[in-house]
């Protein structure tokens, strides 16, 4: 059993927590009655900005007419699919670019200036190019996701402790054998956090693909809602989307703190 | 007693794009084997360098070095670079492992240098776990599984704070003596080369050369420890602090 104090002193961070969440919830809840009450006493234009109970009615109307999970599976599936390619693709250039420092060299401007180009404005020429189908949405998004992490896990690669490497080479170590005993364990938790960047990079990009092409996914849904002007649909667009990008960015929390045990 | 290593006058030039320096130069001694021989010198005078080259790590310009035939060398750095996602044994295994000599014979070996170094209980440890002396002693054990005829020790106590450091430097000679090792040891304390070694290199600032070598011989020579308290020590300490070129 712990001392008074102690005890004392868990209870104060117990309250503590507790009011952090009772402040997040009534933040929430206040923001979602006020929307409402504004909208029910036609104080705000609900044509144009929706209410809480409209997008409820939206969201109920879509799950019974139309594919609802449709467009919401099709939306993580474009997700994940751009995401472990951009993810594979990342690690293995990544390694090549170690491995051989003068191809790092070579390609190092083209990797900055492609860093710092917005990628959708590459839009137009992945549509003519690939089709307007899905296949160009998940290209969209592999765009924007590989080349950053490229550079974060290469950077990784780069910055890992000279003396641990030195002890390596004291050994004789071959460069295989750098790579896979030091470089990949040593970077694991750096890999792990480029992962969580990736998977709202590759969100990103798919909802940006939608935007431009597509005739499903939640993207599509937020761009027609807006094009026949039906607020109500581009807000329900909006918040399914918030809930899916919350749950993936847990689901990766999740799986990196099963995996970092050690 | 036979020579384990002749070095005759190595040179070491650094290149860079602005400048060459000469790091080592004119470095020429002749080594018995068991004998523990301790290099000092500024900081920063190219003390390390003279270790790496013999290591292996970098090429020399110039010069001759020659081990005695068939001649193991470990080398030990100024961390103890654990592994930390390996484990105590793992992390000794680890020169093993790398140059394809793990087997029943090789690990029964590290495992008993972990018995007989008081680690067996922490061999399924993981280094956060363990205090800056036992990480000290893994690294040692690491560099020992390899079964090395010559270790390279490079300021190998640097990290410590000063009471570890003493029962570390006290450790590791023991253990050291008992496995019947020759030693290379890289320093910038006095103390603790006079404590430890047979023989004292003292090099020149930039590029080193050879200043002066000192034999150490102490009564009742025995523990490093021990030995501080010689009555030669204060001698030997006083000798070798006037030939070094320390600046403040």
């Amino acid at each position: 059993m712990y001392s008074l104090e102690h005890q004392q002193y868990l209870k104060k961070i117990k309250r503590h927590n507790f009011l952090v969440r009772l402040t997040q919830l009534s933040i929430i809840t206040l923001f979602i009655i006020l929307w409402q009450v504004l909208a029910d006493y036609r104080l705000i234009n609900t044509f144009i900005t929706s209410s809480p109970k409209h997008i409820i009615k939206t969201i109920i109307n879509l799950h019974q007419t139309h594919n609802l999970y449709n467009h919401i599976l099709i939306t993580i599936y474009e997700t994940i699919i751009s995401f472990a390619l951009g993810t594979m693709i990342g690690i293995v250039v990544a390694t090549i670019l170690w491995w051989n420092r003068f191809i790092a060299k070579v390609i190092d401007p083209y990797l900055t200036i492609l860093n710092s180009l917005p990628k959708v404005a590459l839009g137009p020429i992945i549509i003519i190019w690939v089709g307007a189908a899905m296949d160009s949405i998940i290209v969209m998004a592999l765009l924007i996701s590989v080349i950053i992490t490229i550079i974060d896990i290469y950077h990784g690669f780069n910055s890992v402790n000279p003396i641990k490497l030195k002890l390596m080479q004291s050994f004789k170590a071959t460069k295989r054998q750098i790579y896979f005993k030091l470089l990949l364990p040593s970077n694991f938790s750096n890999i792990i956090s480029t992962l969580k960047i990736n998977i709202s990079m590759s969100l990103i990009g798919v909802i940006m693909g939608e935007f431009l092409v597509s005739k499903q996914g939640i993207g599509y849904l937020i761009m027609y809602g807006s094009q026949v002007f039906n607020l109500d649909l581009v807000m329900s667009g909006i918040i399914i989307l918030c809930i899916i990008a919350a749950i993936m960015y847990y689901l990766v929390l999740y799986v990196e703190k099963r995996l970092t045990k050690y | 007693m036979t020579k384990i290593l002749k070095i005759k006058d190595l040179r070491k030039i650094y290149h860079t794009k602005r400048d060459e320096t000469l790091a080592v130069d004119n470095f020429s001694f002749t080594m018995s084997d068991g004998e523990f021989v301790a290099i000092v010198g500024p900081s920063g005078c190219g003390k390390s360098t003279i270790l790496s080259i013999l290591c292996g790590l970098e090429e020399k310009t110039d010069g001759e070095i020659k081990f005695r035939e068939n001649t193991k060398i470990g080398y030990m750095l100024q961390q103890d670079s654990l592994f930390e996602w390996r484990t105590v044994l793992d992390n000794c295994l680890l020169g093993l492992e790398i140059n394809h000599n793990l087997n029943e014979e090789t690990k029964n070996y590290v495992l008993k240098l972990l018995n007989t170094y008081g680690l067996s209980n922490f061999s399924n440890s993981y280094p956060p776990n363990l205090s800056g002396g036992m990480r000290q002693r893994v690294a040692l054990i690491r560099t020992l599984a390899t079964n090395p005829d010559i270790l390279l020790l490079d300021e190998p106590f640097s990290a410590l704070d000063y009471q570890t450091r003493l029962a570390v430097s006290d450790d590791v000679f023991k253990i050291i003596k008992s496995e019947g090792k020759s030693v290379i040891m890289v320093t910038h304390d006095l103390a603790e080369a006079i404590s430890m070694a047979d023989r004292i290199i003292i090099l020149s600032k930039r590029p080193a050369t050879i200043k002066k070598i000192f034999n150490i011989e102490l009564t009742d020579k025995s523990t490093p420890i021990n030995n501080r308290k010689a009555k030669e020590f204060a001698h030997y300490y006083e000798l070798i602090w006037k030939e070094i070129d320390y600046h403040v």
